[in-house]
């Protein structure tokens, strides 16, 4: 008996000293005395027991006794849910709109620089007059006839101007018009509203080849619209009952359901139409085959026909692309040629193709 | 000897009188909504402009006042209103309203128009009338040649005639026994 003590003592006293690894297997795991890793493979089990055996009994309290507790957690798992749900639909909403004003935003930074944004408040509340009311006025620095756009595409322009809000005259009102061509045969029309709220391209004569599906954009002949903004696309073609087609678009903006609008304050019209103004015998000329364009403006791209033949501009085929409107250079002085891009949406007959982008 | 056929008992030709608040208030809100509704909730109601708030309590004033001259003011004012929120001239829809309030008022005193189908049918009627006054006017005087385009103007006379029982039925609670 004292013998086993004693024996039992100096083990003891050597498991306090002497040092193991924790796991052979991985010596990198580090080392620890010996006691420690008895104590330890004595203790851990019946700890594990003691925890699985709480466990079990506290999972079948919670699944099969306590039923109160449950439906009260359940009840508010419930009010949790609909509360995440609708923080996720007013994140959603939220996400949605920061999208939409960061398109405008975008929008406004690389097209057009001065650009008030508005946020659609009433209607004329008539399908007799296409108004919108917007939520900024004179105090915002807007002005009649100023262009009414999202990214888009072309809404309208500002009709009358208050104090605190505008009127905007949507383009499919019976009353508006807008300068258009279309992108690829480079026709210039006029936009016009009907009676029921659709878009007409007017001014293109029936002898001229138009394909459904062609983009109509703003030539900028009328002085309110910036060059180059999407109108719409063609959706019918049909021979009218004068000398010009009617033709019938599907305008890119959704015009009956509009939320925020961009007006545009500074419009950059002072580009080519300002420089190089469309000239009647020009427009003649796109009108009616035969009558040649005169080369009175050798810069105004080389505006008369090269080969005696009608300057028409379907004699081009390699289509002309709008430049994007940028501000225009502010110190170099106006009768000298500055930086500034010119947009070269007007007729031109010139062989080569322009090199410029699409408006973005 | 002539003598006027009344179609109505004594008490169908009751007159209402309105207090102040509701006769200004009612067409106030009329406009609202008529502004507001076809954009609120990003558009979705955008086919309400094809209803005619105005015009329904031109309507309702007329026949529960049952005075023409009053109804003739009460449609005129509100017509007014209503051209003052569009980019056309003012009085296209004040003229048309006049006549429907005139018309609204003096139909009141012959024949019952306490019922759901009777002022379904002259809403009806009256939206017509409208129409027809506002385009005589517009091709007229203002020379805008717009396309009458009838078949939409008869199925948004139905629509305004349904609207009309229910919006009767409201704005009968601000009626006062005159």
């Amino acid at each position: 008996m004292i013998l086993g003590m004693v024996l039992l003592l100096q083990v003891f006293g050597l498991a306090v000293q002497v040092k193991r690894p924790v796991d052979p297997r991985h010596p990198e795991a580090g080392s620890v005395r010996m006691i420690r890793l008895w104590v330890s493979a004595t203790i851990t089990p019946l700890e594990r027991v003691f925890v699985a055996t709480g466990s079990w009994l506290a999972q079948s309290w919670h699944d099969y006794v306590n039923v109160g507790g449950l439906r009260r957690e359940n009840r508010e798992l419930r009010e949790q849910n609909e509360k995440l749900l609708l923080e996720e639909a007013r994140m959603a909403e939220e996400a949605n709109q920061a999208r939409r004003l960061q398109a405008l935003l975008d929008f406004k930074q690389h097209f057009i620089t001065q650009t008030v944004a508005a946020q659609v408040i009433g209607s004329s509340g008539t399908e007799q007059s296409r108004i919108l009311y917007i939520d900024r006025g004179s105090g915002d620095g807007l002005r009649p006839d100023m262009a009414v756009i999202t990214p888009d595409g072309v809404v309208g322009k500002v009709q009358e101007v208050f104090p605190f809000t505008a009127q905007v005259l949507v383009m499919n009102d019976l009353s508006s018009g807008v300068g258009a061509l279309l992108e690829k045969s480079r026709l210039h029309g006029v936009v016009k509203g009907t009676a029921t709220g659709e878009l007409l391209l007017d001014h293109v004569m029936v002898d001229e080849k138009v394909e459904p599906g062609e983009r109509v954009l703003t030539s900028g002949g009328d002085r309110i619209y910036p060059k180059g903004l999407p109108i719409g696309t063609v959706a019918q073609i049909s021979p009218g009952n004068n000398l010009f087609l009617t033709i019938h678009l599907r305008p890119t903006v959704d015009l009956s359901r509009l939320e925020e609008v961009l007006v545009v304050t500074q419009p950059h019209l002072e580009q080519a139409d300002s420089e190089n103004p469309v000239k009647a015998a020009d427009i003649l000329a796109q009108r009616l085959p035969g009558v040649t364009q005169k080369q009175e403006n050798p810069a105004d791209g080389q505006a008369g026909a090269t080969n005696g033949a009608p300057a028409n501009q379907k004699q081009n085929p390699a289509p002309v692309k709008i430049k994007p409107i940028r501000p225009p250079v502010k110190s170099a002085p106006q009768n000298q040629p500055t930086a500034t891009p010119t947009p070269v949406a007007t007729p031109s007959s010139t062989p080569t193709p322009p090199e410029v982008a699409k408006p973005q | 000897m002539s003598a006027a056929v009344i179609y109505t008992s004594r008490e169908e030709i009751e007159v209402y009188r309105f207090n102040l608040a509701a006769t200004f208030f009612i067409p106030l809100v009329a406009l609202l909504l008529q502004s507001y509704l076809p954009v609120a909730f990003h558009g979705r109601l955008h086919f309400f402009d094809v209803f005619d708030l105005p015009l329904l309590v031109t309507i309702f004033f007329g026949v529960a006042r049952r005075n023409p001259i009053a109804g003739s003011i009460t449609g005129c004012l509100i017509g007014l209103a209503q051209d003052a929120l569009t980019h056309n001239y003012l009085g296209l829809f004040g003229i048309a309203k006049t006549f429907v309030g005139y018309g609204a008022s003096s139909l009141a005193i012959k024949i019952d128009v306490e019922n759901p189908g009777s002022r379904f049918l002259i809403t009806v009627g009256f939206y017509i009338i409208h129409r027809i006054a506002y385009l005589l006017v517009q091709h007229g005087m203002v020379e805008q040649n717009a396309p009458a385009n009838w078949l939409h103007s008869i199925g948004a006379a139905l629509a305004n005639g349904l609207l009309a029982i229910v919006v009767f039925w409201v704005l009968d609670k601000f009626k006062q026994r005159g």
